[in-house]
């Protein structure tokens, strides 16, 4: 037990000693992002809001759903997503694409995984300023619960820690993961009601995304508090915890029995 | 002898690398591989059971020739690569020169990699910031801060490279064939550098082919052959015993 501690008592303080090169690297991310770019930040903005105009066109015209208020159940369920897979798709890489670094130098590995995913959540609160732009247009009505959303995004960027880590940490022995990976990505889009209520789903399905489906409990939550203006269920609470949480764990721990025989195959 | 403080303990350490021809990356493959137990890699010992200490302020040679397993082991000094078996004791802060500016990244400017670097070697953007002048003035690259790093010879990213390393006191510095990019001037400016260094207490791990360099710098040396050690003592015995066996 006291062993442990003091292991973890290791991780943390390296951890500490570290974290401006997080910094760095989250910042040199998003500059480069942008880099010689005309517009800059600001297409962090207009990207996701021509997006949204885009699948608002298509899908209020081409399927009769009859959404209240569609621009923002869309946008709210469409700007998580996007978070997720942006961000994971990249942390895939972040291992490998370190490698020159790695094999000359110690530094904690995960902080390349860590600083993709925080970059992208930086990503989305610049997104978040599109979202405030919609529901201005719409005039949406908007209720003090919408403050409480930084609740739900800690949420989602702890799954993603997690889920970035088992995924950076599989792509150094098996290069196919990335590309399971965008295939296994474009049905967890279908299968989360991002441009469709879940009521339009055949019962069986429907009980499946509910409980299963770690999308549904950040999106759902994010949507009762942004679009409903309400209080989200406690079951949608207590499912996103628990879904970040084990999702962490499980990526710390296939990270951490992995870590040292990277040098190997990178 | 004894009293003084061990810095470097390698412990009968033995090193395995991946020496896989192919690299399974197709499911295909991998299950004929796992069938045949082929599937992690064709191991290949790149240090066998070599174990040596070193004291506070020593100054250390590993000298050897080529894929003999130098680099490995400072590698795995350094903290890079797990040693397979055996123990590697650090006692202190370590500044490992084992590609320069292998922390870059090419499209930043060099400003930026100065930061970047320094946080990679566990420094606080703080401390960079401090130290910032003292690096440029080094690395004499005041005209080119603001041009990536991709535009820069090989020599410039070497003295980046060396003055942001060397910059922090290390407790152990450790040094791997990198200066022989750099021209002659700054050649003795590093020498110098790493002399002063040495007199300030800091431990030196120095792997080169150039003898006359090592026996300048060092005053212990190590001879590693295929993995193996070779000799170990006082640096003229080790380094005459070795030009001895390269000249037949």
């Amino acid at each position: 037990m006291n062993h442990e501690k003091s292991k973890l008592a290791q991780y943390l303080s390296e951890f500490w000693r570290y974290r401006d090169l997080l910094k760095l690297l989250v910042s040199k991310n998003i500059k480069l992002k942008y880099r010689r770019s005309w517009l800059g930040y600001v297409w962090s903005i207009l990207n996701p809001l021509l997006i949204m105009i885009v699948m608002t066109v298509v899908f209020s015209s081409m399927f009769k759903r009859n959404i209240e208020n569609f621009p923002v159940y869309l946008f709210c369920g469409q700007l998580l997503f996007n978070y997720m897979n942006n961000s994971t798709t990249q942390a895939i890489f972040s291992i490998n694409n370190s490698a020159a670094l790695l094999k000359k130098t110690y530094v904690p590995k995960y902080m390349f995984t860590l600083a993709r995913i925080t970059s992208g959540l930086v990503d989305l609160l610049f997104s978040l300023g599109a979202l405030v732009l919609v529901l201005i247009a719409t005039q949406s009505r908007v209720t003090w619960y919408a403050l409480l959303f930084p609740f739900v995004l800690l949420q989602l960027y702890v799954f993603c820690v997690g889920l970035g880590l088992f995924l950076a940490q599989a792509n150094v022995f098996f290069k196919d993961t990335q590309f399971i990976y965008s295939a296994f990505t474009t049905a967890w889009l279908y299968l989360t009601p991002i441009f469709y209520p879940l009521e339009a789903l055949p019962e069986g399905i429907q009980w499946c995304i509910s409980h299963l489906n770690p999308m549904y409990f950040f999106i759902g939550q994010f949507r009762a508090l942004v679009y409903s203006g309400t209080m989200p269920e406690t079951y949608l609470i207590i499912s996103g915890c628990v879904a970040a949480v084990a999702m962490l764990l499980l990526g710390m721990w296939s990270f951490m029995r992995s870590k040292d025989r990277f040098i190997l195959y990178i | 002898m004894a009293d003084k403080q061990v810095m470097v303990d390698v412990d009968q350490v033995t090193i395995r690398f991946n020496l896989s021809s192919q690299k399974i990356d197709n499911l295909k493959e991998y299950f004929i591989k796992f069938i045949k137990k082929e599937l992690m890699f064709q191991e290949f010992l790149a240090v066998k059971d070599v174990s040596f200490t070193v004291h506070r302020g020593e100054a250390w040679g590993l000298i050897g020739t080529n894929g003999s397993g130098k680099s490995t082991l400072l590698k795995a000094i350094s903290g890079i690569i797990k040693p397979y078996q055996g123990k590697i004791t650090i006692n202190g802060s370590i500044a490992p020169l084992i590609e320069l500016g292998a922390g870059f990244d090419q499209e930043c400017t060099a400003r930026e990699n100065i930061f970047l670097n320094g946080c990679v070697l566990g420094h606080s953007l703080k401390y960079m910031e401090e130290h910032f002048d003292e690096i440029v003035e080094f690395a004499e690259i005041e005209k080119f801060l603001d041009s990536p790093i991709k535009n820069y010879s090989s020599g410039m990213k070497a003295r980046l490279g060396f003055a942001i390393a060397t910059m922090v006191k290390p407790d152990i510095l450790i040094v791997d064939e990198v200066l022989a990019v750099g021209d002659y001037k700054f050649r003795q400016k590093c020498e110098k550098r790493m002399k002063e260094l040495l007199a300030g207490g800091t431990t030196l791990l120095y792997v080169s082919h150039n003898i006359a360099e090592v026996k300048r710098l060092c005053d212990h040396a190590l001879w590693i052959d295929k993995g193996n050690t070779r000799m170990i003592g006082e640096v003229n015995e080790v380094c005459d015993a070795y030009m001895e066996e390269m000249k037949n």
